[in-house]
Formats: C-alpha cells, sequence, structure tokens
C-alpha cells in the first residue's frame, strides 16, 4: 500500500481542496511514501477481540436545554472577518450557471 | 532567579494592595520588549492587558475581591481566541483574524484577575515539535539561540523561560506542551483529556487536544489548572472536575509505586539524557518510592496511531479554512472551485498541507479500515495497556523526549524525525492520561525534562507527586 505515486498525491490534493504547485507534487510523493511505510506498521498489529476507541473519556449523547444562550458578540461582529460580504450576508463566487 | 514570585504571592499582594497590576503589566511588556529577538511572542496585547490592570487597580482600591490570579500577567498560545490581538495559529490562514469572543480558558483566567499580555509563537496549527513550522518566525531556545525551544508551544515555553510572565497557557495534542517544556526548561502540564473546555482554542485533533499551563514551577501551573478546569456548555467533552481544589499539593514519595517504563528508556533514548532521567529515580527511589521497570509492549506503536489519527482529524478540523468566512482569502479566483483550492495552497503552510492530505488518504473510501479503524482500536490496546500497568502502580515515569533540545534546522528537511520527537508523548494523548514535564537536570546547557504520567482524573495526585519530586530531582 505505500506505493504512492504523483497520481495519488494530485488526487488528494483535488479531495482536499489544495491546489499544489509542480515543486510540492514531488516533494509530497516521496514523503507520503516515507510517512505510510512508517504507519503501515499496524497492519500486522493483533488486535482480535478489541473494539476502536472514538472517544477516550466515555462520555456520550451530551445534552443541552435548546434555548438561545446570549454570548455578548452579534452577527455584525462576526461579519466582520468575512473577507466579502454584501448586504449583512457572506458573498461568495457563483456556484451554478 | 526569576523577576516573579510564586503566582499565589502575586495576587496575594494585588489584592492587598502592595503592589499593582498596572506595575506587573508594565515589567512583563518590558521583559517582552527587551527579549522580542528570542522571537518568543506574536504580538503583544498591550492596550486591553493595561485597561485591564488599570480596572484592577482601581476595584483593590475600592476593596473589592479581585480573585485568585489578581493581576498576574500570562502569555497566551496564538490558538487561544483572545481580544486584543489577532488569532493566527502563527498560520497565513489566519492572519488578521480578530476573535469575535474568546476561549473558556481565557476567560476563566480573566474572571480571577489574570491579565494576557501576548500572544505566543507556535507551529502553525500546532503541527509541529519546533515552532519551525510557524509561518512567520523560528522562536528560539531561551539555553542556546541555534536551538529549538521544542513545539508547537514553543513560544509560550520560551517565553515562561526568559521570564516574559509568570506563566503561559499551551495546547498539547502530542506532546505539544510538554516536549517544549522539556527543551526549554519549564514546567509543562498535560491534563486529563477533556478536563479544561477547549472551546475557543483552534482545533487541531479533537479526539486527542487538551488545554494546560506552562510555568515556572508545579504550584504555579496547579493554581492556573484550578482555575481553567471544570465541564464547560460549550464543550461537550469536558469532565467533571475534582471537587477539592487542585492547589492542595501535600504529601509524601515515601511508599508511592512508579513503574519506570521500559519502552522508553531503551533503544532511540540520547545516552546522556538517559543518565539524567535515571539519576531523577534514583533520587525518588530514596525518598522511599518503590520503583519497578514495566513494560507496555504496544508504545512502540503509538506514534504510527498518532501519525494516523492526528492527520485524519486534522483534515476534517482545517476543511472550514475555504477563504469564504473568515481569514485570507485568495482574491483573483475565476470561481468557488479554484476560490477554495487557491485559498488553501496559499495560505497553508507545507506541514499543514502534508496532515491535511494525510488525512484525507487514511479516510478515504477503501483505505479507511486499513488505517483509520485499523488506528483506533490499536489505541484501544495502547489505552488497556495503562490501566494495566496503573492497576499496578500510581505512576509512571521516562523522558519526555529522547534528545535535548536540537538545532534549528537540523531536522526541517525530513518530516518523518521531526514526527519522531513525540515518541514518547503522544501515548499520553492517546489514553486521555494526565502528564507532567517536570525540569530534573541538565546535560550540559541544555534542559531535561521528566515525564511523570497517572490514570485520568488522577491529576491531584499527579501535581501533588510532581511538587515533591520538584524538590528532590
Amino acid at each position: 500500500m505505500a506505493d504512492f505515486t504523483r497520481e495519488d498525491v494530485l488526487r488528494l490534493a483535488r479531495l482536499a481542496r489544495i491546489d499544489l504547485d509542480e515543486s510540492e507534487i514531488e516533494r509530497f510523493t516521496g514523503e507520503f511514501a516515507a510517512i505510510l511505510q512508517y504507519v503501515e506498521q499496524l497492519q500486522n498489529v493483533d488486535v482480535s477481540g478489541l473494539e476502536p476507541t472514538v472517544q477516550v473519556n466515555n462520555l456520550s449523547n451530551v445534552m443541552r436545554s435548546d434555548k438561545v444562550v446570549d454570548y455578548g458578540y452579534k452577527a455584525k461582529k462576526l461579519l466582520e472577518n468575512v473577507p466579502q460580504t454584501e448586504n449583512g450576508q457572506i458573498k461568495v463566487k457563483r456556484m451554478v450557471g | 532567579m526569576s523577576q516573579w514570585q510564586p503566582i499565589a504571592e502575586l495576587a496575594k499582594q494585588v489584592q492587598s494592595g502592595q503592589i499593582k497590576a498596572s506595575d506587573l503589566v508594565d515589567k512583563s511588556l518590558k521583559t517582552i520588549n527587551q527579549l522580542e529577538s528570542y522571537n518568543a511572542v506574536l504580538a503583544v496585547t498591550e492596550d486591553r492587558a493595561r485597561k485591564r490592570a488599570a480596572e484592577i487597580d482601581r476595584a483593590v482600591a475600592n476593596g473589592e475581591t479581585v480573585g485568585a490570579l489578581a493581576g498576574v500577567p500570562f502569555i497566551a498560545k496564538d490558538n487561544f481566541l483572545v481580544f486584543g490581538a489577532e488569532t493566527t495559529a502563527a498560520s497565513n490562514i489566519l492572519k488578521g483574524f480578530d476573535a469575535p469572543y474568546q476561549a473558556t480558558a481565557i476567560n476563566r483566567l480573566e474572571a480571577q484577575g489574570a491579565i494576557c499580555v501576548a500572544k505566543a509563537n507556535l507551529d502553525a496549527f500546532a503541527h509541529g515539535t519546533s515552532t519551525e513550522n510557524s509561518d512567520f518566525m523560528v522562536t528560539k531556545n531561551p539555553h542556546d539561540t541555534t536551538r529549538v525551544p521544542g513545539g508547537s508551544s514553543g513560544g509560550s515555553a520560551a517565553a515562561v523561560v526568559l521570564d516574559m510572565a509568570p506563566f503561559a497557557v499551551g495546547s498539547d495534542t502530542g506532546g505539544s506542551i510538554r516536549q517544549p517544556a522539556s527543551f526549554s526548561g519549564c514546567v509543562g502540564y498535560k491534563p486529563t483529556y477533556g478536563l479544561v473546555s477547549r472551546s475557543g482554542v483552534v482545533a487541531m485533533a479533537s479526539s486527542l487536544d487538551v488545554i494546560g499551563p506552562l510555568a515556572r514551577t508545579v504550584e504555579d501551573a496547579a493554581l492556573v489548572l484550578d482555575v481553567m478546569a471544570g465541564i464547560d456548555p460549550l464543550d461537550s467533552t469536558t469532565v467533571e472536575r475534582a471537587a477539592e481544589s487542585y492547589t492542595h499539593l501535600e504529601g509524601v514519595v515515601q511508599g508511592k509505586k512508579i513503574g519506570v517504563v521500559k519502552e522508553y528508556m531503551g533503544e532511540g533514548l540520547q545516552s546522556d539524557v538517559k543518565q539524567v532521567i535515571e539519576a531523577a529515580i534514583e533520587k525518588l527511589k530514596a525518598a522511599g518510592a518503590i520503583v519497578e521497570e514495566v513494560s507496555l509492549p504496544s508504545l512502540p506503536l503509538a506514534l504510527a496511531v498518532y501519525y494516523i489519527l492526528c492527520p485524519a482529524e486534522v483534515s476534517s478540523n482545517l476543511s472550514r479554512y475555504d477563504g469564504q468566512r473568515y481569514g485570507f482569502t485568495y482574491k483573483d479566483a475565476a470561481n468557488l472551485e479554484e476560490s477554495f483550492s487557491m485559498t488553501r495552497d496559499k495560505g497553508f503552510g507545507k506541514e499543514a498541507k502534508r496532515r491535511i492530505m494525510i488525512g484525507t488518504y487514511v479516510l478515504s473510501s477503501g483505505y479507511y479500515d486499513a488505517y483509520y479503524r485499523k488506528a483506533q482500536t490499536v489505541r484501544t490496546k495502547v489505552i488497556n495497556e495503562f490501566a494495566d500497568a496503573f492497576a499496578t502502580y500510581d505512576f509512571l515515569v521516562g523522558p519526555v523526549a529522547p534528545s535535548t533540545a536540537f538545532k534549528i534546522g537540523e531536522k526541517v528537511g525530513d518530516p518523518m524525525q521531526l514526527y519522531l520527537e513525540d515518541v514518547m508523548t503522544v501515548a499520553a494523548n492517546l489514553a486521555g492520561i494526565p502528564a507532567i514535564s517536570l525540569p530534573c537536570g541538565k546535560v550540559g546547557d541544555l534542559p531535561v525534562g521528566l515525564q511523570i504520567m497517572a490514570p485520568q482524573k488522577a491529576d491531584a495526585a499527579l501535581l501533588t507527586m510532581a511538587k515533591q519530586a520538584e524538590a528532590i530531582v
């Protein structure tokens, strides 16, 4: 599984929405092969009878009451960090058509 | 000799009017300014800090009770949302981000009168072990400016050792509080998973991330933890704190059962570091501890587990940086798709890209079971071995890192070499257990940290043990 090709890197870059340049593609191809080779040592570990751990302090279904809480900041403040706004809304590039 | 008295003493003197919060803030800002060349600090929150200090001094003059950390300056790792300066997580993609709210941990510190004076440097998004992955600058080790301070909380650790403030706060996902504490020479405390709220701290790997203090002494770290700990409705992974204060540190070493982790003392450990650690363990033995070697055979797998789970969670958590809602955006994109991919190409540094893409790979269709699910299951194996060990031993000890601080640039070309720095710290994150790095000696001029670990929620016992150990190692 540790064979890692240029095409693999390009596929991941596409999935992760990162536009890599040529030097990065080359560099990551070699590096990812080395990293994956290292983590590959888990493949032969015997885990029979064990369940995966998804939550380390055994909490589950933490509930809260469904009510509005005022944390002291308003939408206007949040919008100050938005690169482009129009009429108090977040503006993005056209998605369709 | 530090210019700061113990935190509890400082707060007492501010409360009694003997010293002014404004003077403490002055002293802190002056030191930060004088030692700017170490690159420990990304930004100062000077205006807000001075305003808060004046308010505290006024409250004291009016006879009001100010709090357990009255007027005490501190420095926050720049992945904490704090008012008064931008929050960047040392990344270009968050450059200019003005936090609309503060981290719960910061709010709790402020509610007890503490004053944030600066934001500390880190590896961007806390991805790293040296601060060399910061998108802005490399922090220098306080003991040797040609060496790294450790990371990712390298700026926080260096700031404490350089006496810029009485304490700092950091985050630890795979060793990011303990390893820089070891390299720079301060106390670094990683609490039980969930003991301190992560609300308002830039998320890295959510099943592993914890928040904790870096300080000059165990007593100071315990006081800061005591203020930050406890359930937060804004972080549903938080757990009940102990009913008692974490600052009651009276205890004995005599009769305590300590396991020396065999897997951390063998191959890969620098021999002079080993000698310092063994000497510290001998002193615990001389003080009456029952010390034995203990083996946790799956520990050598912990790093491989970590470098699957961590990138997987990173790839999810960092998907939010898309250039549309906050942070850097690539302005010349032709369409939305290009806006995402160019923003993320220009905004993320190499290590963030690496982790996002490795994470994407291990979570992708066809590989999920082989990598991610397998790693989660081996994580269970590691957790079970800790549980077995803690059935016999009160504490486990070993080194924090395989070496002392390495040279700036020494490992920068090889990500795998930098990942291996975490080899002795990641297991505590996988198991969610508390662990501390305690200064226990030096190799030449370079500090060495002793790591002490305890079972989940045994934070009070661990801090008590560390306080006793601090006096003798």
